[in-house]
């Protein structure tokens, strides 16, 4: 029996196990889950390891320690953009404060990291999520003249379109503003958003079920064709 | 016609000539240094050159030869030379490709350099609207810390929170808290974070157990956080339980096992699956349908909604998600934020009215407010 044989079999029967749970929980799904449990922690130690600590973090760092040595100290290796520089120390110091709750007396300063990271990506989104979507999709729906043009590639069905694009995002709009109560023109506004929202997930829903179908096709194809080889 | 044919082989040469004298170089040709970049940039721009096929520009250091930087086709009006050396002078010239392989080439430019601009005026808009954004939210911020009473209307799925808590104490079972499967940089995560302080404190209130399993190693850390403070702020620190917050496994399809395996085991009275989400979604919402217990669940990833909708009680919807925390808290911070963000709602939905009507009508096109890259 070659390798690969066995690892079909052993491909099968944990397949096979996490499929149980179907029936009910038991000791194969038991297994499977935590042999899956398991695995994905240790190759996730070894990924953020090898592709993360030591390539963004020590060899930099390294590097700029050996080049120090031989060629004595220089205002490159404090230059945050240069491949090799000593100020990586900064966000590793800050890093490791993360540990300190496990020494007693000195959790307060896991804070520390968690508000500079917290605050540095709340900075970082929101001009972000201006410039990449609020932006361009409100650019997108308003109607201009151009959605009506011949001259532009449009035609006036493609001009109803755009117009009902733009009743679908002021519907949406309305629907969730929070500052007034669902009455009078806010009604409308917000039923129609309800609407085009639920529109919306139907055709999700739809899009995403073909393609976890397809994933459980791929499963039942592995068990039939290459444990089984019933079909070809 | 013999006394003529001496005259054939000239006028032949002539028709062959003829293109290449009509092919002009093209006109007006300037080279600048790109506005608001980070100086490493020349925007080379030409006028059309009559019967032009394409044209190729090239670029020449002091005292050297021209070479070539990129083609562009025969409508295009300006080329972008990138990836250059801040303050080193070049010159530029456009050459006109035309019929039957001739050129023409414009003469060159006066030397430019590449230079740095401080401020990137093609995000003016998105400036502008952070910095109005972020003023609207602190004057919000401070009048509602001044004790005005600012108006949150109700959210269903939020006051069913109280109402799941309510359950699991009386049937003295956990509450499962699922902070998602994102990062702390989404804003679902933080989101998150903030609603799982309030529920913490009424679990802490009601000396009820909370479950709370993590996917991300930095949301781990701050649930731990959150959790210990919602207890100390509802005056029970004793009744925080350190395990109750716990890292599982980083990979989210393992995650999505794992957790199913506490729901079936642990059966927790109440279920709530707040956060980002991804395609392990269905498979927690189903698991925690079968096992019975109440189920609210709010994600701002719109693929994944249609399966909460689905498979639970209430659902929060996008920005419900982000309003959850200012309205079951009322934190003056959060309300203020809240505010802040509908006030920029309705400004945006007012631009887009009467943005479209001043196209429709009047030819205007107020695009130009939303430009983010040179419009």
């Amino acid at each position: 029996m070659s390798a690969e044989v066995v690892w079909v079999w052993v491909g099968a029967f944990l397949t096979l196990c996490i499929l149980s749970f179907l029936y009910r929980d038991n000791p194969f799904y038991r297994f499977g889950e935590h042999l899956f449990v398991g695995v994905s922690n240790g190759y996730f130690v070894a990924f953020m390891f090898h592709r993360v600590i030591r390539p963004v973090m020590l060899e930099p760092f390294w590097g700029a320690v050996q080049t120090a040595g031989e060629s004595g100290l220089s205002w490159e290796l404090f230059n945050p953009i240069a491949p090799q520089n000593f100020l990586l120390i900064i966000p590793g110091l800050v890093g490791c404060l993360y540990f300190t709750r496990f020494i007693p007396g000195t959790q307060w300063m896991v804070r520390i990291p968690i508000g500079i990271f917290m605050g540095y990506y709340t900075g970082l989104s929101v001009p972000a999520y201006f410039e990449g979507t609020v932006f361009p999709q409100m650019r997108g729906t308003l109607v201009t003249q151009s959605d009506f043009s011949a001259a532009a590639g449009s035609s006036s069905i493609d001009g109803i379109w755009a117009l009902v694009v733009l009743l679908g995002v002021l519907g949406t709009l309305s629907y969730f503003f929070f500052s007034r109560e669902h009455k009078g023109i806010w009604k409308v506004g917000a039923k129609t958003g309800i609407v085009f929202v639920m529109v919306g997930f139907g055709a999700s829903f739809g899009f995403t079920v073909m393609a976890r179908v397809s994933l459980a096709i791929g499963r039942f194809l592995f068990l039939l064709r290459d444990w089984l080889g019933v079909i070809s | 016609m013999r006394r003529f044919g001496h005259l054939l082989v000239p006028l032949l040469l002539c028709t062959l000539w003829l293109p290449a004298q009509a092919q002009a170089p093209p006109g007006g040709v300037t080279a600048k240094d790109t506005p608001s970049d980070d100086g490493s940039s020349i925007t080379v721009a030409w006028e059309p050159a009559p019967g032009a096929r394409g044209y190729r520009i090239e670029r020449a250091a002091a005292e050297e030869a021209f070479e070539t930087v990129g083609e562009a086709e025969a409508d295009q009006r300006r080329f972008e030379d990138t990836g250059l050396p801040q303050d080193v002078p070049f010159r530029y010239r456009v050459v006109t490709l035309g019929a039957g392989g001739f050129e023409a080439a414009s003469p060159p430019t006066a030397p430019v350099m590449a230079q740095p601009q401080w401020f990137n005026f093609d995000l003016f808009g998105v400036a502008f609207a952070c910095v109005a954004f972020a003023g609207v939210v602190v004057w919000y911020i401070a009048r509602a810390r001044r004790g005005e009473k600012l108006f949150l209307r109700r959210i269903a799925g939020l006051d069913a929170v109280e109402e799941a808590v309510g359950r699991a104490t009386e049937m003295g079972r956990a509450v499962l808290y699922i902070p998602g499967t994102g990062y702390i940089s989404d804003i679902a995560t933080v989101a998150s974070m903030n609603i799982l302080g309030e529920v913490a404190k009424k679990t802490a209130e009601y000396g009820t157990k909370i479950n709370v399993p993590n996917r991300d190693p930095v949301v781990y850390t701050v649930a731990r956080e959150v959790v210990k403070n919602a207890h100390i702020e509802a005056g029970r620190p004793e009744a925080h339980d350190p395990n109750s917050v716990h890292f599982v496994v980083e990979y989210a399809l393992a995650y999505a096992a794992a957790v199913s395996g506490i729901m079936v085991r642990e059966k927790p009275a109440t279920n709530l699956f707040l956060g980002y989400f991804a395609a392990e979604s269905l498979i927690l919402a189903e698991t925690g349908a079968s096992t019975g217990a109440i189920q609210i669940a709010g994600t701002d990833q719109v693929t994944q909604l249609p399966f909460f909708v689905v498979a639970c009680d209430y659902t929060l919807m996008g920005e419900e998600l982000y309003a959850a925390s200012a309205y079951l808290s009322r934190d003056p911070l959060m309300v203020g934020a809240l505010k802040g963000q509908d006030i920029g709602k309705f400004l945006f939905l007012l631009l887009l009215v009467f943005g479209s009507i001043a196209s429709l009508i009047f030819g205007i096109d107020a695009g130009w407010l939303l430009a983010t890259t040179g419009y």
